[in-house]
Parts: C-alpha cells; structure tokens; sequence
C-alpha cells in the first residue's frame, strides 16, 4: 500500500515524509511513503496527501504547474475516494477560495474562504504561531484515543490565514486564539489540517497513524 | 490557548556543537544531532541551531546536521548563521529546516526580508537582531543594531528597524542583547518590550539569560512570544522540562505533554 505526499516544489517535504515513515513504523503499518511529483503515482496511490508552506496564491501556482495533478488529484480523491490530508496550505487549498494577498481559487472539495485570522484582542500577534490545543466539534477517526480540549495535547500552529468553512459539518476541530480558529476539517474522505502534524510530536505522529488506519 | 514557546539553542561550527553540551547519557556530546533528539524528548517547544562556521565553502556538515535531525525529531527547526541568499534558504528548508534566520544579510539589503518572504512564506523568514544600548545613561533608550557578533555598529535604530523588517515580511524576531549575551544577567526587558509592542509579529528573547526567573521575566515583562537559552540547559544548570514546569508555576501557558517515550528517541 503506498502513500502519496504530493511534491509540487512548496516547501519541506523531507520532514513529512520521515514523520510519515515513522508513523507508520510505530503503528506496524506496512504502508510505503512516497514523496512524488508524478500524476500516475497519485492516481495509483491508495493515500494522498498535499502538504504546503507558504501563501495560498503561490501553492496553488505551485499545483498548477505540474502538468495533470490536479486532474489526478480529483480522479483519485474525488471520483475514486481516496483517504486525503491536506496539511497547512494543503489544507487551505481544499477551500473555495483564498484571500491572501489575491482572490484565488482553491480546489472547492471544502466549502468557504481562506481569510486573514483576526483575533479578538490586539495584543495577540499574528501569524499565529506556537503549541495550541484542539476543540473537538465532533468525532472522527483522524482523533482516535487523542486527548483534546484544554488539558490535552499540542499541535504545532504557524498561520496567518485560516479557512472558515461555510458548512459548520466540515469542521473536526477547533483551536482557540482570541476567537475559535479551524484546525480540522473533513468531509467522506478528504481531511486537513491546519497545524503540522510532522512537527507535533506525540499528537502529530498518532493523528499520521490515525490517518494511515483511516478507512472513511 | 497558544503556549509560551522555550527554545533551546545550539551553537554549530563544522557540524559539531561548539559549547559543550553537558547531558548525562548522550553517547556524544559534541553531535548536535544527539543533543537535538536530547532536547526533543525533554520536550523544547522547538530547537534553534546557529551555524558559526567560518567558511560558507563548508556548509555541507551543516546540512548533514539539519537533514539528521529532522529524519530523528518531529518538532520545529530554526536554522541560522550566514545566510545570505535565497538560494541559502532553499538548501536549508529543503535540508530540513521550518524557519532560517537571516541576519547581516538583511541589515544589508533590507529588500531580501521581502524577496525571501515572498519566495517560501513569511512564516519561515525569522530575522535575527543583534542590539547594543547606545543611548547615554539618564537619555531616552536608544538601540542599535550590530553585526558581526557585536563588532561592527549599523547606525540603524533597533526599534525601526524591527518595525520596518516586520512590514516587509519578516515571521517572526529573533532578538539578541549584545550587552546581555554571556553575561547571565538576564534579558534586556527594556529592548525586548520596547521591539515586542512595536511590531505585531512574535518575539523571541534572548541573550543573557542566567536562572529561571530570566525565562519568566522575558515573557511577562519583556512580552516575548519566546523565550531562548543557550548555556543555562547545555551546561545541565536547568533541565528543559524544570524550567517549563517552573515557568508554569509563575502562572505562564506552558505546553506540559507527557514526552514520548522509547528507543524512538535514539538518532536511528
């Protein structure tokens, strides 16, 4: 069984794919990580998923350019139902648009906007940036035997855009910074997240196996 | 609620930590790989490594370091020292590395904050600040900026500065009293607040910092997003978990998860 992490030159990929090996090491999952920029490897691949660093605009040039991956993107995930995590801008691609810097189209499997995050009081900087902990709105398998809530664990957050969907059903959870913030969306098989879950240690490698058990 | 942020920082030079790292158990000392997976299972809330290297020619060891430790730890990675092109973060984030941090590059042409912003992201562009208190005693504060470990004086004003580094894409600041560093005395409270309420982008504090109470103060007078330490955990004066315990008890958010546990942690 492979798992394909989408390569389409944003940003560190070399992190998530060993978070992704590990994970799966851990959790005695025979699953084959890897990092590709080939449509006919996504289209073959039994998991996707599309990392991203960086504005919206740039990522979604970035997908873009390499010729037929969105096409296999939506084949794969859309028509085939694929298991799919975006993570940060991977996540924020999943929208109906985003408002960084430009208006730009995302892909639209999740309905709403990527919007400037604005804090509640003035003194909270942005972007938002550091350790914060997960609201759950709602059961999923991604948060299986995860602690959430105050006393729970850390996800590593650094963003100053944050996508709101228009179906609140779409949210898995939520995190707090002068106001609740997306964390977790998903929808039948596409899911993201909007913290890194190959920098977030314990919750961020569980939530990977989770992902990698995942059979929506 | 977003916690404070403890950030451990190690000094490189040709791949190998450059202050002894004194922990009890790490098969060697001088790895900055063993130090880093030492730190990450002590659970720093992320890991800063600063290349002193002479030669940019030898940046290769510096690379194999970052690249290593990010296969062995999952958390954030700020690398800096001699960066000074974009082609510089490129190699570096590719290696590994979440934030690099740019310093005398940006002193030098402000306008390679915004292309560098621009290119990867302004959450991954940190810009270091090297300042030294220039105003005379009983004078309203002044700070300037240094470059080359405080030899060289810019004539820029550190508070303009951050401001303007911070409108042209800068994530985040990483902010070094010059007159404090190595001295244990700690932070300049005065620079770090009068740069944290000027700019709407994080802070991190740094230089000087001697005990625990230094860490507490950077935070809650300094208004620092973060705090960073060098010796005081290299030298075993503090473990990272006792300061963030100890942080947490003078009322500050702390992220306090249980560390992973297993050979996991091992450089593998």
């Amino acid at each position: 069984m492979t798992t394909a992490i989408v390569d389409y030159g944003s940003g560190n990929l070399h992190s998530a794919h060993k978070a992704f090996e590990r994970a799966a090491r851990e959790a005695g999952l025979a699953e084959v990580i890897t990092v590709t920029s080939d449509p006919e490897v996504v289209l073959d691949a039994e998991r996707i998923v599309l990392p991203g660093v960086g504005a919206f605009a740039d990522c979604r040039r970035g997908l873009d350019a390499v010729p037929g991956m969105v096409e296999a993107l939506e084949t794969a995930v859309r028509n085939r139902g694929a298991p799919f995590l975006g993570i940060c801008v991977g996540m924020q691609l999943l929208a109906t648009r985003g408002l960084e810097y430009e208006i730009t189209p995302g892909l639209d499997w999740i309905g709403g906007d990527v919007a400037l995050i604005e804090p509640g009081a003035a003194s909270l900087k942005i972007p938002h940036m550091g350790w914060n902990t997960l609201v759950a709105t709602r059961d999923h398998a991604l948060l299986k035997d995860l602690r959430t809530g105050p006393g729970g664990l850390h996800a590593y957050f650094v963003h100053s855009y944050a996508l709101k969907p228009r179906d609140r059903s779409d949210l898995v959870a939520e995190t707090d910074y002068g106001g609740a913030i997306t964390a977790i969306v998903a929808r039948d098989n596409i899911a993201g997240t909007q913290f890194h879950p190959e920098k977030s240690q314990e919750l961020g490698l569980s939530l990977i196996a989770n992902f990698l058990r995942w059979r929506p | 609620m977003l916690k404070v942020r403890l950030i451990p920082c190690l000094d490189v030079k040709d791949g190998r930590v450059v202050k002894g790292v004194q922990f009890v158990d790490l098969r060697d000392a001088g790895d900055p790989v063993e130090a880093a997976i030492a730190y990450d299972a002590a659970g720093a809330d992320e890991l800063c490594f600063l290349d002193i290297t002479a030669s940019h020619e030898d940046r290769g060891t510096l690379l194999d370091v970052v690249q290593r430790t990010a296969e062995a730890c999952f958390m954030p990675l700020t690398v800096g020292g001699g960066v000074r092109s974009v082609e510089d973060i490129r190699t570096l984030l590719l290696a590994g590395a979440d934030k690099v941090s740019i310093m005398t590059a940006a002193v030098k042409n402000r306008q390679f904050v915004r292309e560098a912003a621009e290119k990867f992201g302004d959450q991954c562009i940190v810009v270091a600040i090297d300042a030294k208190k220039t105003s005379l005693p009983g004078a309203p504060d002044r700070w300037e900026i240094f470059t080359h470990g405080g030899r060289t004086p810019t004539g820029l004003d550190a508070v303009a500065y951050a401001q303007e580094v911070a409108s042209l894409g800068a994530g985040e600041l990483l902010v070094t009293s010059m007159d404090r560093d190595g001295t244990h005395a700690g932070y300049d409270l005065a620079l770090m607040r009068a740069i944290a309420d000027s700019v709407s982008i994080p802070v991190i504090a740094s230089g000087g910092v001697g005990n625990l109470d230094h860490l507490v103060a950077g935070v809650r007078e300094g208004h620092a997003s973060a705090v960073l330490a060098a010796s005081i955990f290299h030298f075993g004066d503090y473990s990272i978990s006792e300061a963030k315990a100890y942080m947490a008890d003078a009322g500050l958010a702390m992220r306090l998860d249980p560390p992973r546990s297993g050979p996991h942690h091992r450089a593998d």
